[in-house]
């Protein structure tokens, strides 16, 4: 009598054998065996490791101006300092050593902020540190647990501009800090670390909405000005860029303002962090995907969810590292994603943009065993 | 727990400064001799804790805002030794709790209470009591210090208000464990785990306190024992 993790490890051991070295026919085979082999064990449980195709061709456009391409993610690490805190350390390692393992190796790879979780030198050099070890190229974000407590100021003695646009293969990247939040802290006299622990509480309604604001917006629409409406844009940011939740800040205030900047192009994906789950929504051209944490995952938002989302299954909290991740996108010809949630210990999510272009129709991600209560 | 102490002192002080700032009655008859005064003219009024202390001009007839002026100033100084004495307006100002059933219907029916109707004030003790237990649940809830944790992980860091943490459906055969547990166990099993702090007792005043916070976050929601 073997044990379900028996079982499992050499169903898995089966299928990764299997794998090696398949093409693309062959892949389905496999697929389609391993459903075999799991309903032969008598049970056949959906959630069981598979093969799954993880938006392995890139669609072709003609019209296309972009050379199809991908590139990884990490997120939401709120690493405190290694002495303190090893299991956020041990979770974003973990992350490095995923993307150091995809071969080939992503064109860059995209951090999508709250490196630190008191945004303290020692939290956010550690950071730096291990994502030193990755071997692509790294894209960093800012988010509000890196910000407030200097204001950015280490954070930008290490990474640099906290906004910045850049081109790759065809596709205009802009990265946002859209963490700010207007000043509550000299009225009610704050120590910076008050501030700081303020706003990093995720239901703490001592802080204020965070925003853009004019003034980076100016900038945005600036930035803008001289790139064709037809090129495809991608945006980071680390708030949503939409509204979902204001009690815990699953919210960008001036998210109207911004999309507007947006509209005029064809195609938009606005790639988010802060909310450490598969959250997935569209707002006419413009096509969201938020990012997994590699530190914990939070819970859905009591209002707002878009309906486009598919939720991801309910995290067992016995398992320190479940509803954790990171994950890959996939850039198409049309400048569209397939944005792939790489969770830890489950079968990864692909959001495909068949799945967002077709309004939800079309190549849905499979419902959770276990939603959320 | 610190926040009953603070509670404990706290009342003890607002008794004494009532004592300051209007006569008590039993003293209506006789009226207190006059405060002894020094030879400058200042007279000094010491706080219950014997301890805290404001000097004032020494008046003949002292007038009710004379009084309240003094209690100010001393509170105003016993709060700044004793920090945290607010806490509960600190945690309603930072999270958010569902507010307790306020019973207001039931204000004049003379059937529940020992001594005549319930009053608007009992209902009101009634809310501001089990919400101040809850509060101090909420406390507890979003402090790693207070949960012990030894990595600086508190409760909200995956349970923003209470969030997923569904004390409707205990108590419940928890897989997991292969038991039967309670909410308290689970309580104990996230303190143990991700929090890594100590276990609490079963009624230990922080895990009573959790408990409440938890169940009053999710007000409304059905009973659903054994819920998977």
């Amino acid at each position: 009598m073997k044990s379900i993790e028996t079982k499992y490890m050499e169903e898995r051991e089966r299928t990764l054998r299997g794998l090696a070295g398949l093409s693309r026919r062959d892949f389905l085979k496999v697929s389609t065996a391993a459903v075999g082999a799991t309903a032969l064990h008598g049970v056949f449980n959906p959630h069981s490791f598979q093969p799954v195709d993880v938006a392995s061709a890139a669609t072709v456009d003609p019209a296309g101006k972009v050379e199809p391409f991908r590139f990884a993610y990490i997120s939401d690490s709120h690493l405190y300092s290694k002495d303190l805190n090893d299991r956020f350390v041990n979770g974003l390692m973990r992350a490095v050593d995923d993307v150091n393992a995809l071969d080939p190796q992503p064109d860059f790879v995209f951090y999508g902020g709250d490196l630190a979780q008191l945004g303290q030198p020692q939290e956010l050099e550690l950071g730096a540190q291990i994502l030193k070890n990755l071997k692509a190229p790294v894209r960093m974000m800012v988010g509000e647990h890196d910000w407030y407590l200097d204001l950015g100021e280490k954070w930008r003695s290490l990474f640099g501009d906290d906004r910045y646009t850049f081109e790759h293969k065809g596709v205009q990247f802009v990265t946002l800090n859209s963490v700010i939040e207007e000043d509550f802290w000299t009225e009610r006299n704050l120590s910076p670390m008050e501030r700081m622990k303020t706003v990093a509480g995720l239901d703490n309604h001592g802080q204020r909405p965070f925003t853009v604001g004019a003034e980076q917006r100016a900038w945005l629409a600036q930035q803008l000005e001289k790139v064709p409406s037809d090129k495809p844009l991608i945006v980071f940011s680390h708030s949503p860029l939409y509204k979902i939740y204001k009690n815990w800040n699953f919210w960008t205030d001036d998210a109207e303002e911004v999309q507007a900047i947006l509209k005029r192009f064809a195609n938009v994906v606005v790639i988010h962090g802060h909310t450490h789950q598969v959250l997935t929504n569209r707002i006419g051209n413009i096509h969201f995907h938020g990012l997994l944490s590699t530190a914990w995952p939070w819970p859905y938002a009591p209002q707002g969810l878009p309906p486009l989302t598919v939720q991801m299954g309910r995290p067992d909290p016995f398992n320190p590292n479940d509803g954790c991740g990171d994950g890959m996108v996939q850039v198409h010809a049309d400048g569209l994603v397939d944005k792939v949630y790489a969770l830890w210990n489950r079968n990864p999510v692909t959001v495909s943009r068949r799945y967002t272009l077709s309004g939800g129709k079309e190549d849905r991600p499979a419902a959770p065993l276990l939603a959320s209560f | 727990m610190t926040g009953r102490h603070a509670r404990t002192a706290l009342a003890t002080v607002v008794l004494a400064l009532g004592a300051v700032g209007c006569k008590p009655a039993s003293q209506e008859t006789a009226p207190p001799p006059p405060p002894a005064a020094d030879a400058s003219g200042k007279t000094e009024v010491v706080l219950c804790d014997n301890h805290t202390k404001v000097t004032v001009d020494t008046k003949a007839n002292p007038t009710r805002d004379d009084g309240e002026q003094i209690a100010q100033q001393l509170m105003a100084q016993w709060k700044q030794k004793n920090p945290g004495v607010d806490w509960e307006a600190d945690e309603r100002r930072a999270h958010d709790l569902v507010p307790a059933a306020d019973n207001a219907g039931l204000v004049g029916n003379p059937q529940g209470q020992t001594y005549g109707a319930i009053t608007d004030r009992d209902v009101l003790l009634w809310k501001s009591q089990v919400e101040t237990f809850a509060l101090a649940g909420s406390r507890v809830f979003h402090s790693a210090d207070e949960l012990g944790s030894t990595i600086a992980v508190s409760c909200d860091m995956c349970h923003p208000d209470g969030a997923n943490t569904h004390p409707e459906t205990y108590p419940k055969f928890q897989v997991q464990l292969g038991r039967t547990v309670l909410l308290r166990d689970m309580i104990n099993w996230c303190i143990e785990h991700p929090v890594r702090g100590p276990r609490l007792a079963d009624d230990d005043p922080k895990m009573r306190a959790l408990e409440a916070y938890i169940y009053a976050q999710r007000k409304g929601v059905p009973l659903d024992y054994g819920r998977r």
